[in-house]
């Protein structure tokens, strides 16, 4: 089973979330899949046993075979590549944007001459390890690198079925989520009950609605803000699967990348409960 | 010969406009005739990508100068590509920035001046 863990606001606990509830659980892979800034390591403190190099295809012009027709540039959705047209005795020439490529690799199929070779360009690693039974995999994006999305897609083909996966999605609402959370059984939106939090919540149900994929939400710091959260769960028919009130010590054991389990070991079974309702199909909201 | 004055609006008494890949016109001029063509630029609202896209629609006009107030990496990447001089750091009308260009006072510039995505709303400097 594959159980995402997102938001939509950043800094409500998704990583908090991840790590207790892979913390608490037997069989469990844990993927960070927030390349941009992965940090589930602090708290999981893998030992990292491999690192892939991690790459996507972007066009390389041959000019001496290019006859500057164009279609390159007119396919390329995403305005990578430039075609200028010969003019007066002059050569043109096809500029390729590497940093706008999406991999997608249509450029390279369609040139009427050829032209076009396909080289690798690096984005990021994929490390892989384990702490204790818990195997774990995460991906680092290049400093400068724009597009988190394929690096992603390569930490995820390292999913093992067998075992219960944890995903700690990015936060946000738009590509590297989505990414993510594609192809999860359960997605987790944890949230904090206050109106940026509330704001960021309904286009995080509005992304997983329009994704078909089941979820419930994680009330963090419950008892503070508002109840402005509580009251749409309820309105919505969206399961509060859990909440956690603020507390000192957990922000204390927090930012010396502790986890909660181990400061409130009580909490393990609320996690382990959590999870058995997840996995028995007791939260369903159509 | 043609040029082209970015622009606010569709005439060459409209001021130029500050940005190159996102401005709202193209005015493409005869520096002869003063004939001119306004083209609403469709590469304004592109979260990515307007540069170039605006960059290859000038190729495709045979234009040989851009006159504008800024001009980022990809664009001039683009415009250096194809032969076509960029002139930055002009105000007023289209019609004065013309007439500028016609003294032969002008230097066309060695590299952007302004960085990615500067005519995106709340981006300029």
């Amino acid at each position: 089973m594959i159980i995402s863990v997102a938001s939509g606001k950043g800094g409500t606990g998704k990583t908090t979330i991840a790590v207790n509830l892979a913390l608490s659980l037997k069989n469990v892979q844990f993927l960070d899949c927030d390349v941009e800034e992965p940090n589930a390591y602090i708290f999981l403190k893998p030992i990292i046993t491999e690192q892939k190099k991690a790459y996507i295809p972007v066009p390389e012009i041959d000019e001496s075979l290019c006859n500057t027709c164009g279609k390159c540039a007119k396919i390329c959705v995403y305005k990578a590549i430039a075609v200028l047209p010969s003019q007066d005795g002059k050569k043109g020439t096809t500029l390729v944007f590497a940093q706008l490529c999406h991999g997608c690799g249509a450029c390279a199929a369609l040139c009427p001459q050829n032209a076009i070779k396909e080289v690798n360009k690096e984005i990021g690693v994929v490390e892989i390890g384990g702490c204790g039974d818990i195997e774990f995999i995460h991906g680092k994006l290049n400093i400068g690198e724009a597009m988190s999305p394929p690096l992603i897609r390569h930490v995820k083909e390292h999913i093992n079925f067998k075992k219960t996966v944890i995903m700690d999605a990015p936060p946000g609402t738009s590509c590297p989520v989505v990414t993510s959370v594609k192809g999860s059984d359960y997605s987790i939106l944890v949230t904090e009950p206050t109106p940026f939090g509330l704001n960021d919540l309904i286009l995080a149900v509005e992304v997983l609605k329009k994704m078909k994929i089941p979820f419930g939400v994680v009330i963090n710091r419950s008892d503070l803000g508002n109840k402005l959260t509580h009251e749409y769960c309820q309105k919505e028919n969206i399961p509060i699967l859990m909440e956690i009130p603020f507390k000192k010590e957990i922000a204390m054991a927090y930012s010396k990348g502790e986890s909660i389990i181990r400061v409130f070991p009580e909490y393990k079974k609320n996690f382990q409960d959590l999870f058995s309702k997840i996995k028995n199909g007791k939260f369903r909201n159509e | 010969m043609k040029i082209c004055v970015t622009s606010q609006g569709k005439t060459l008494d409209d001021q130029v406009d500050p940005r190159f890949g996102r401005c709202q016109f193209f005015i493409i001029v005869d520096t002869d005739t003063l004939d001119f063509e306004a083209v609403e630029n469709q590469s304004a609202q592109f979260s990515g990508g307007a540069g170039i896209q605006s960059g290859q629609f000038m190729a495709s006009k045979s234009v040989k100068a851009v006159l504008t107030g800024n001009i980022g990496p990809n664009a001039f990447q683009t415009l250096h590509a194809g032969g076509i001089k960029i002139y930055t750091g002009l105000l007023g009308t289209v019609r004065d920035a013309v007439e500028k260009y016609k003294t032969g006072n002008l230097k066309p510039v060695e590299n952007p001046n302004v960085g990615s995505k500067f005519g995106m709303p709340g981006k300029g400097s």
